[in-house]
């Protein structure tokens, strides 16, 4: 069977308006991008004030009945060298040449606390098929119900900043991540590794006014003495310390959508592992793409018609009944 | 050394017994990590005839550095201490006064002449010519300037006199200054810092430059590197609450009862080098130094910390550094030491965790044919969608006919 120019024409006509209808230059929206909650909690890590002794990871350990996790080439007994079903929280290290001068780029060194960086518009609850991890509406805490999860680990693939941990070793597998102690704000504490951070390095409080701190701590001459409010926001308990020289940058402000953890550094959060982010969610474009392929079901429509045309043209008349 | 040689020694040293005496010896040897035959050697150094001659000057000082080495009690007190050490003018100790002790101090410059041992007690005023600590007359500036040239070693004993101390500190008004500074580059003073200092991290001194002749080793600020080599947090006996985040917050709260790491009342062990949480003050035991009573450590033998530095205020953590075995700094440039300093915890996980080298290009290749194939099969399977059914019919025609 030859293609006719009619056939052609119809074909080339058809996956157009297929391709079209998923790279179109403007995408419509599926939904508005989700902005911050009023009463979001988070923290507020400024590594130029850490000084990499890891209380809050000892610290996080002890408050989440966490095992020891000795994954280091050393074998030390805790010692992790990544995020794991067994650590929400890890102090690293960045060093680069001599490895000397605190917060320097060249030739320096600097801590980097990661745990889950509680997403503005989390990538792993909009992959999540079952909603066993969601977002709380008033504290902004992404949580884990154990209960709802199948398993499915899209989360591990869905986040950006690689934070969900799949327990490999045990027969009934959990998805394990930092809950911001979700068990402890309950009864009215806070994180555990806010309450244990010796330097004010990692604080707790309100996101908008944990924003306000940042930007304050970026107008601030550096070298100059000031005061850094240690443990959390709201208790007024503070320390003086020498500014450090900061990246103009406080990252999550926007970055991926914005999150509720807000990160500080003396150096380029590239350099820090931390992924350069659009300042759109990927949640938003994830759904973006999938609801506007099936929109008013669009994308099936056209699929099944073109699988129908093909059926059709294949069918001779000596098919029909 | 035959035991023989030491059965002077009740003579010469009054009630020490030899036993007493060797025990002294050892205890400073051990001070500063000599080994044990040292203390041997020191014994025979300090009981040959001779006794180091000590010329002990004051400036403005409280005389809490004498009360210090008079508390040192291996074996007895003063004793041993005022014979071991021939202190021939010392204002607060000597018997003579006056004219005979201006003259004494004299006699015995004149005779050890490039022999004896300055010891220097608290600041140096300068403003004003010096006038204000005056000794039998004269400025004191102008008795250290004088003598000073004809030491064996010159040590300053105190903050006072290795920093300037209180006296020194803002407004000043007396133009207080350390002894080295009253000295000039010329000379090398071997500072002992502390308020007051330890009295084993001073005779340990004497006793080193007497039985080998020669200086122990010093830091770039010319402190005995065996007493001032590690910082007081490292040695901390509440260095674990610290790492674990315990702190009291203030003085007779839970965590302080309970012992609890200072920093946060204002400890300046993490800025201080000192040997204090290791040799400990008064031998009376464990506990028996300030921190160790509860009390914030106030930095009192560290330069522009102690009495410059509010005492509530929270110590830097800037000598609290990752070991240099993982940024491959050199331990030769860090302040006060060129051992590794022992300062948990020593690794850190690396920003990018190591990973698998992923799979080779063998099995690219096959995966990427298999998909490849299968992508044909499919592409051909959908063009003869519902073709299938006519080669099937007209072969079961074929059968039927």
């Amino acid at each position: 069977m030859g293609l006719s120019r009619r056939n052609f024409l119809k074909a080339a006509a058809g996956s157009g308006l297929l391709a079209a209808s998923q790279l179109s230059p403007v995408p419509v929206l599926a939904r508005e991008p989700k902005t911050r909650l009023p009463e979001a909690l988070g923290i507020l890590y400024d590594a130029t004030l850490c000084i990499g002794c890891k209380a809050c990871m000892t610290a996080c350990k002890e408050y989440n009945n966490l095992p020891a996790d000795p994954s280091s080439p050393e074998g030390l007994w805790d010692d992790p060298l990544d995020l794991s079903a067994r650590t929400y929280n890890i102090v690293k290290l960045y060093t680069s040449g001599t490895g000397k001068t605190k917060d320097q780029e060249a030739d320096g060194y600097s801590f980097i606390r990661r745990f889950c960086m509680h997403c503005v518009d989390p990538a792993c609850t909009s992959a999540c098929p079952v909603k066993a991890l969601s977002k709380d509406p008033i504290t902004g805490i992404v949580k884990y119900n154990k209960d709802l999860c199948i398993g499915c680990r899209y989360c591990q693939i869905a986040c950006p900043f690689n934070v969900p941990k799949f327990q490999w070793d045990t027969p009934f597998p959990e998805i394990k991540k930092c809950q911001l102690c979700d068990h402890r704000i309950k009864r009215g504490s806070y994180s555990a590794c806010c309450e244990f951070c010796p330097n004010g390095a990692s604080l707790f409080g309100e996101v908008q006014a944990l924003r306000k701190e940042a930007k304050r701590r970026l107008s601030l001459p550096p070298g100059s003495q000031a005061t850094f409010p240690i443990h959390r926001l709201d208790t007024g308990e503070y320390r003086y310390a020498s500014v450090g020289h900061y990246f103009p940058k406080v990252y999550g402000e926007v970055d991926g959508g914005g999150t509720q953890v807000l990160l500080m550094a003396g150096v380029p959060f590239q350099k820090l592992g931390l992924p350069d982010l659009p300042p759109e969610s990927t949640a938003s474009h994830s759904e973006t793409l999938m609801h506007t392929l099936y929109k008013g079901m669009i994308g099936p429509y056209v699929l099944f018609a073109g699988l129908f045309y093909l059926v059709y043209r294949n069918t001779t008349k000596k098919d029909l009944p | 050394m035959k035991d023989q040689e030491f059965e002077h020694l009740p003579s010469q040293f009054g009630m020490v017994s030899r036993r007493d005496f060797l025990k002294f010896c050892t205890m400073a040897a051990a001070t500063m990590g000599l080994p044990m035959g040292m203390g041997i050697r020191m014994a025979e150094a300090v009981a040959a005839a001779k006794r180091p001659p000590v010329i002990w000057l004051s400036g403005q000082e409280c005389t809490g550095c004498t009360e210090t080495l008079l508390r040192s009690t291996h074996p007895t007190v003063e004793h041993l201490i005022l014979d071991l050490i021939s202190v021939d003018y010392h204002e607060a100790l000597s018997v003579p006064a006056g004219h005979l002790a201006e003259e004494a101090k004299k006699q015995s410059i004149k005779e050890n002449k490039g022999k004896f041992i300055l010891v220097t007690e608290g600041s140096i005023p300068t403003k004003d010519g010096g006038v204000y600590c005056m000794v039998a007359g004269r400025p004191v500036l102008e008795i250290v300037r004088e003598t000073a040239p004809y030491a064996a070693a010159i040590i300053a004993i105190g903050s006072c006199a290795a920093w300037g101390g209180i006296p020194s500190s803002a407004p000043n008004p007396t133009g207080a200054v350390s002894t080295q500074e009253a000295l000039g580059d010329k000379y090398k003073v071997i500072n002992i810092p502390g308020c007051p200092p330890n009295p084993y991290n001073f005779l340990s001194t004497v006793l080193y430059v007497v039985t080998f002749n020669k200086l122990p080793e010093l830091d770039e600020k010319n402190r005995p590197l065996f007493a001032y080599r590690r910082l007081i947090h490292e040695g901390c006996e509440r260095r674990p609450h610290f790492d674990a985040g315990r702190f009291a917050l203030e003085f007779d709260d839970e965590g302080h009862r309970r012992g609890w790491c200072l920093y946060k009342l204002g400890c300046k062990g993490p800025v201080t080098y000192n040997n204090c949480p290791a040799v400990l003050f008064g031998d009376v035991g464990a506990r028996s130094w300030p921190v160790g009573t509860g009390c914030p450590c106030f930095g009192c033998s560290e330069k522009e910390v102690a009495f410059t530095e509010p005492i509530p205020a929270m110590a830097s953590l800037k000598f609290v550094e990752p070991s240099p075995a993982l940024t491959g700094a050199g331990a030769e440039s860090r302040p006060g030491g060129r051992v590794l300093r022992l300062t948990p915890p020593k690794t850190f996980a690396p920003i990018e965790a190591p990973r698998g080298a992923g799979p080779s290009a063998a099995t690219v290749g096959v995966l990427a044919g298999l998909a490849g194939a299968a992508l044909g099969a499919g592409a051909v399977a959908a063009s003869r969608l519902g073709k299938g059914k006519e080669t099937e019919a007209s072969a079961e025609t074929k059968k039927e006919d």
